[in-house]
């Protein structure tokens, strides 16, 4: 079997804040009516979080599952298990309609570390959403651009964020995020 | 800079992450309607200056299309609506009768 890589394969930076590539990620995209219990509960039974709530992310270890808009969920799981989630997923729902795709491999996550408002102020340099703690809690997922590319991100802790962008502009966001934390270009507005 | 809430998500939406799909309400009038029902529904569009009715697109975030009521001239926006609605809710119109007394816009006021 070929062997697996992310579009980053693994590249680090240390800036103002220290980027890093998340390495492979289980992703999976839902569709389905919000208010079904059984859609509920077929992706709480897969997924081992409670259900998001209206701009929440939820997640416990490798797991988890982000509120992407009114009938849309993105499910992490481990990249090994992505698979055996959406086999399940599918059976679970059986007949009702819904939507779930393997989208692991066409995203790329990157993994924000450092002082929470050095992370705030490195995004807010990229994008017009409203990174104060007020706006953006820990837990609250955004889907916004970065630049010139959609990117949905959220802070998982005060001193971690995760980011996720399409992989085709992997390289991109990449750039965009050592430039915006390079040494040197702190404006301490956070 | 033009700032909508998204109805669906309920975050600020900075006017770059919008798609803007013109203007609101309008009634299709395809097959069987006249030269004129379709000629109005194809070009004639409202220019104000002042309250319009606007469809926009969450494009960089949940994808939701929502309706959205703002001064043209003063960007001061009224309240942003779902989709679903064909006509402005009371809620919104009673907003911009506070603010603009004796606005009107198309057969709406």
């Amino acid at each position: 079997m070929s062997d697996v890589v992310t579009a980053l394969d693994g590249a680090t930076f240390n800036g103002t804040i220290a980027v890093e590539d998340a390495g492979l990620t289980g992703m999976i995209t839902l569709r389905g009516d919000f208010a079904s219990t059984s859609f509920q509960n077929a992706v709480t039974g897969v997924s081992g979080v409670n259900f998001p709530g209206k701009g929440e992310v939820n997640s416990v270890g490798d797991r988890g599952l982000a509120w992407m808009s009114p009938d849309e969920l993105l499910m992490i799981v481990p990249y090994d298990q992505t698979n055996a989630a959406l086999a399940e997923i599918t059976e679970n729902l059986g007949e009702e309609h819904h939507l779930a795709v393997n989208v692991s491999d066409a995203r790329a996550v990157f993994r924000l570390r450092g002082n929470g408002n050095v992370i705030r102020e490195v995004l807010a340099k990229l994008t017009p959403a409203d990174l104060r703690v007020a706006a953006l809690p820990t837990g609250r997922v955004r889907r916004t651009r970065l630049s010139q590319v959609p990117a949905a991100f959220w802070f998982s802790a005060e001193d971690e964020a995760t980011l996720i962008c399409f992989r085709s502009v992997a390289e991109y966001v990449f750039g965009l995020l050592r430039q915006s934390a390079a040494e040197g270009s702190e404006i301490g507005y956070f | 800079m033009l700032i909508l809430t998204c109805p669906y998500c309920g975050v600020d939406c900075d006017e770059t992450e919008l798609g803007a799909g013109g203007e609101a309400h309008l009634k299709r009038h395809g097959p069987g309607s006249t030269d004129e029902e379709f000629e109005s529904y194809i070009f004639q569009r409202e220019n104000p200056r002042g309250v319009h009715f606007e469809r926009w697109r969450h494009a960089m975030g949940c994808g939701k299309w929502f309706h959205a009521a703002r001064d043209t001239a003063t960007l001061e926006v009224f309240g942003t609506y779902v989709a679903q609605a064909f006509e402005p809710p009371q809620e919104i119109k009673d907003k911009i009768t506070a603010k603009r007394p004796g606005w009107t816009w198309r057969d709406v006021a």
